[in-house]
């Protein structure tokens, strides 16, 4: 048995012993234990190292608010997880944990030294200290605080754990199971509502399973909890442990993250460890209670001082006495009851220090009955002990007057500021909050959200219930139910009131006081003070200055305190200063659980066309193009990708290649005002295509910029084949409808995107006539040249044929019905074998494009590009009064001299260019150059040298100037030339 | 996340179902080579940025239809939504 465990108390099961590591060292605890309580059940209270300071800390909480006992918790390979709290981690057999902030060891560490010397780690630290001589930056300042200051190592390996994710809908959901929150549950349950009651704890009941004494209805409170749970069961209400309500956002939709396996020794396998909630709640009920306060003393952080709520949560769920002698220090009633319900338990209380004058007669009877001194009046003016506390000064006080102390020698140190009520969620919703006095208060609300019990400044469990019960009956109500009105029967209760305080009063120099009020980020009251001094008004420049409250506590614990010690340092009332913002998420949250599916394969839908089997199959290898995976190239054995490309490039210009283009975005625009709506909308005219013709496409937005561009065909006067760039699609059916619908909606047409019903093939080359005439049925060749179009059948399917050429050579585009594609492509590859047929990728078809100077929307062009600047004012229908875009063209700036201008470049020394390079007129000029433009294509081409295009101010009257490309490895020279690397003429596209 | 009503479908629906469409009730002019170059940059570029109820377009994407709505920008919430081509509603329509 563990010093400090009491047999046979607690919900912890002693039959259930349960061994795990603390660095590198056995303990044993209970099944129902967290870290924190098994170690202190061993008598450890030392768990950590401070932030900033690496003063000794030990836990002060005993639950998820805890700021000091952060440990690195690890249960196999790439399942360390540091920054973890040792008061929420529940043990399992296993578990090996480590302390954090520290070297060599625990108890003797080196980075301590910060600690005498704090006055350099003083408020605005971060901002005064490293701002001279600059050059320390990078080499000495940094590495030496990122080394000493800071929380966990992170974890180095991928988490190879699974989050999961789900929606809920619920009609009330109740944040909080204590007692406000299964008083709301039971109310909103009686009329048949959906109800869904979370709590983040292993178990239900909240603070009345550390008041056991307390009877409801005439049971003791643990039975009453356990009946009531039975009853929300058996009326069908949801009960999810171990779910923290992480944020509450708008219209009701509130995030759980609920933890499913990191309590178990051996979790199932393929569960998940987490899962996401994302719940939409008609009603929202807020019990989520109020957390306890610190005083703010010097010396408050020593490991052994800790709120006395946390103790008597302790001493009843894990019958752990946290000391032997602890003293009490305390401005609120609430302490009185962990003061004898330890001293009930054996523990020696050494005093209870209240800073109150007046304290309740019952309590001091309380006191009295247990021989323990109650010093009322008094203030804490210091602690002592290295590791553990070890006494503590009161002295009396009147004012701010301290009289002479003495020293009460103590082995922990229990401590009551008050409490707040946990406003975070309700914060999250913009409620704004009233000033009571001592603490604020939630008050207007946002969102269909009642808020009950201690989480309004209420105490005492009559009242929490009460109020409870009418929160859960407000929610029916709003759902437009009705339901009784319910009462309860409290006995042994235990109400209480307390005074707020900034830091106590004392004796000693207050310039030396180390009195902490955000213990996980070293911030002091004198912080606070100083940075008020330094001119910091509002409570959100002192928080940035201080760093108070912005560690992963949220400052739970500390921004009451500090908003009270920077209002009295301003001489104003707290509401006046005002509250930080909450946000979320109420506790920290793993990656993975906001991550969900959304991570490797699942991460987003791979697009594959009907082909993609094929070129798998066939050694393709693939790119990522929108949200398709196309092939990039086919290598054969022994060709790396350069060799493989040029190949197909030649293939292709010398006899037949093959190229899967289903990822085109098609739309059919279709309806007797079609015609109308393409000439509205493209920059081109098409009044005149006849049908069984196409036409290359520009389309601009209204700002006269392209974007994007595609062959058209018109199939019958009433309907137009529309291709748009792979990633444009939906862009451009989008646009289109917007214009239908908003601008035009008296044109009768029909838009439809066909994209995923076509499989395309293309067929480029001089022999690509000869391979595909025997394969169709349907077309006049009489009639059909280049930029023709026809329904008819390939290879017996059905088929939309279009004579184009994004190569310069001789081309086919081959439409089937998707289900035909694969069909399609191997009867062509039969067909072009004597034409030793070559499939190529999407880099090939990017080099033939290039040395043709067709352009690629989105890669020369950039949003900022006009037809005139890309040199296609030739597709521009000068005669149209208007389409869209057309406005603009003949404004100022776009009619300007010394835009940039599509040119093609040829580099002197034969080198390839890389896209993106920035381009200067002269490489001589002092820096910053004046940069006149970027390389927007570049590669390797089948004319034995390599091409790229550029985007130049004043491009079209520099040909066969040279400009100048600056890289890391010298200056380049490259002449401007045309886009048109080959055949300029078209010679090969009228063969 | 927001639920939104869709005039169209006659459902709220999330947030993620919608994009965002710019400032509503700003007509293409019917002649736009009427207009001076400063007339077609206000209708290009100028918007009101409201800063509380804000008329503006949203695409339902999943049925594909634009529609308008009042919006207020500090509190992030709809007060109304109403069909494309309908005219704009005053402020008090939408508190009713
Ligand atoms: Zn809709």
């Amino acid at each position: 048995m563990s010093r400090f465990r009491i047999p046979g108390k607690g919900r912890v099961d002693h039959a259930a012993p349960v061994s795990f590591t603390f660095d590198g060292k056995t303990y044993r605890g209970l099944r129902g234990d967290t870290v924190a309580s098994a170690l202190l059940a061993n008598g450890v209270h030392l768990m950590g190292r401070s932030f900033k300071y690496h003063r000794p800390r030990g836990a002060v909480s005993a639950g998820s608010e805890e700021p000091n006992a952060l440990i690195g918790t690890s249960r196999g390979a790439g399942r360390f997880e540091p920054n973890t709290r040792a008061t929420v981690q529940e043990l399992r057999a296993g578990l090996v944990t480590e302390s954090q902030n520290k070297w060599p060891s625990l108890s003797f560490d080196i980075g301590a030294v910060n600690d005498r010397a704090y006055m350099l780690f003083s408020a605005g630290f971060y901002y005064k200290t490293f701002m001279w001589p600059k050059s320390f930056w990078d080499k000495i300042y940094e590495p030496v605080i990122r080394g000493a200051a800071g929380l966990g190592k992170s974890p180095t390996e991928a988490d190879p754990d699974h989050y999961a994710s789900r929606y809920l809908h619920t009609d009330v959901l109740v944040i909080g199971a204590g007692p406000a929150g299964i008083a709301a549950a039971l109310a909103a349950a009686q009329s048949g509502a959906d109800v869904t009651l979370v709590d983040e704890n292993p178990e239900m009941g909240g603070s009345l399973l550390s008041d056991p004494a307390v009877q409801i209805d005439g049971r003791p409170a643990w039975d009453w909890v356990d009946a009531q749970l039975g009853r929300l069961r058996a009326a069908g209400v949801r009960l999810m442990t171990r779910t923290t309500a992480i944020g509450y956002y708008h219209q009701n939709m509130v995030g759980l993250c609920q933890r499913l396996t990191d309590h178990l020794d051996t979790p199932p396998k393929g569960a998940p460890r987490e899962r996401m909630w994302r719940v939409r709640a008609g009603q929202v009920v807020l019990a989520q209670g109020a957390l306890e306060k610190p005083l703010v003393f010097d010396g408050n952080d020593r490991p052994g001082v800790m709120l006395a709520g946390a103790a008597q949560t302790y001493l009843h769920k894990y019958g752990v006495k946290v000391g032997d002698t602890p003293a009490v220090i305390t401005s609120h009633d609430s302490a009185y009851y962990a003061a004898f319900d330890l001293a009930d338990s054996g523990a020696r209380v050494a005093a209870i220090i209240d800073t109150r004058d007046a304290v309740r007669p019952d309590l001091l009877d309380g006191a009295r009955l247990r021989g323990i001194e109650v010093l009322s009046g008094h203030t804490v003016t210091t602690t002592r002990g290295r590791l553990r506390v070890k006494s503590v000064r009161a002295a009396p006080m009147r004012g701010t007057h301290v009289g002479t102390g003495r020293d009460i020698a103590c082995d922990c140190l229990l401590m009551s500021g008050g409490w707040t009520p946990s406003l975070h969620l309700f914060s999250h919703t913009k409620g704004s909050l009233a000033w009571d006095g001592q603490t604020f208060l939630p008050d207007r609300k946002t969102e269909a959200c009642e808020i009950a019990g201690a989480g309004r400044g209420l105490w005492g469990y009559a009242d929490v219930l009460a109020d409870g019960a009418a929160a859960g009956l407000r929610a029916l109500e709003g759902l437009g139910r009705a339901g009784h009105p319910a009462g309860f029967r409290v006995a042994n209760d235990r109400p209480g009131t307390g005074a707020s305080h900034t830091e106590l009063p004392t004796d000693g120099n207050p310039g030396k006081a180390r009195a902490f009020i955000d213990f996980q980020n070293d911030v002091t009251a004198k912080d606070i003070r100083l940075a008020v001094r330094e001119g910091m008004r509002s409570i959100e420049h002192v928080k940035r200055y201080t760093t108070n409250g912005m560690a992963t506590d949220q400052g739970k614990m500390s921004n009451i305190n500090g908003l009270m010690i920077a209002a009295d340092a301003l001489g104003k009332q707290p509401p006046q200063v005002g509250l930080t913002t909450f946000r979320p998420p109420y506790t920290p949250t793993s990656f993975g659980a906001f991550c969900g599916y959304l991570r490797g394969e699942t991460f987003q839908l791979t697009r594959k066309t009907p082909i993609d089997g094929w070129a798998e199959a066939n050694g393709a290898v693939f790119e990522p193009v929108a949200q398709w995976r196309r092939a990039w190239y086919f290598p054969r054995a022994g060709e790396d990708m350069h060799a493989a490309v040029l190949r197909e490039c030649k293939a292709t210009r010398a006899s037949l290649g093959i190229f899967d283009a289903s990822t085109l975005g098609k739309i059919e625009v279709a309806g007797p005002d079609a015609v109308e709506f393409m000439n509205r909308m493209y920059t081109n005219p098409w009044t005149k295509l006849a049908p069984g013709r196409c036409r290359y496409g520009l389309l601009l937005g209204e700002d006269g910029f392209i974007r994007d561009d595609g062959v058209i065909g018109r199939l019958s006067p009433d309907l137009f084949h529309v291709t748009t760039t792979t990633g444009g699609a939906a862009r451009v059916l989008t646009m289109m409808e917007d214009y239908l619908q908003t601008e035009w909606p008296e044109l009768d047409v029909w838009l439809t995107s066909t994209t995923e019903q076509w499989a395309t093939v293309a067929l480029n080359g001089p022999n690509a006539l000869a391979m595909l005439k025997p394969l169709v049925q349907g077309v006049n060749w009489d009639d059909f040249p280049h930029m023709s179009c026809a329904e008819c059948t390939v290879a017996g399917l059905p088929a939309r044929l279009f004579r184009l050429s994004f190569t310069g050579e001789v081309g086919f585009e081959v439409n089937v019905p998707a289900r035909h594609g694969l069909t399609l492509w191997t009867a062509l590859m039969e067909a072009g074998k004597p034409y030793d047929i070559t499939p190529y990728g999407t880099e090939t078809m990017h080099v033939l494009r290039a040395e043709k100077g067709y352009i690629i929307v989105g890669q020369d062009t950039d949003g900022t590009v006009t037809p005139a600047d890309a040199g296609l004012d030739w597709a521009v229908g000068k005669a149209k009064k208007d389409f869209v875009g057309k406005r603009s063209l003949s404004r100022p700036d776009i009619v300007a001299k010394g835009r940039k201008q599509l040119v093609g470049l040829l580099t002197e020394d034969g080198s390839l260019l890389q896209e993106g390079a920035q381009i200067v007129l002269d490489p001589d000029q002092p820096k910053p150059m004046k940069m006149v433009g970027h390389v927007t294509s570049s590669y390797h081409s089948t004319l034995g040298h390599p091409i790229a295009m550029a985007v130049i101010e004043g491009g079209f009257d520099r040909m066969g100037e040279t400009v100048f490309i600056p890289m890391p490895d010298g200056v380049r020279k490259a002449r401007v030339t045309s886009t048109v690397f080959y055949d300029p003429d078209n010679t090969r596209l009228k063969a | 996340m927001l639920l939104i009503h869709c005039p169209y479908c006659e459902d709220s629906l999330p947030e993620l179902e919608f994009a965002y469409a710019g400032e509503a009730h700003i007509a293409r002019p019917a002649d736009p080579s009427t207009l001076s170059d400063e007339e077609w940059r206000d209708f290009l570029f100028i918007r009101t940025n409201a800063r509380g109820p804000h008329y503006e377009r949203w695409r339902h994407i999943s049925c594909g239809r634009f529609f308008n709505a009042l919006r207020d920008t500090v509190s992030d919430r709809f007060l109304m939504t109403y069909k494309a081509g309908q005219p704009r509603p005053q402020l008090n329509e939408a508190a009713e």
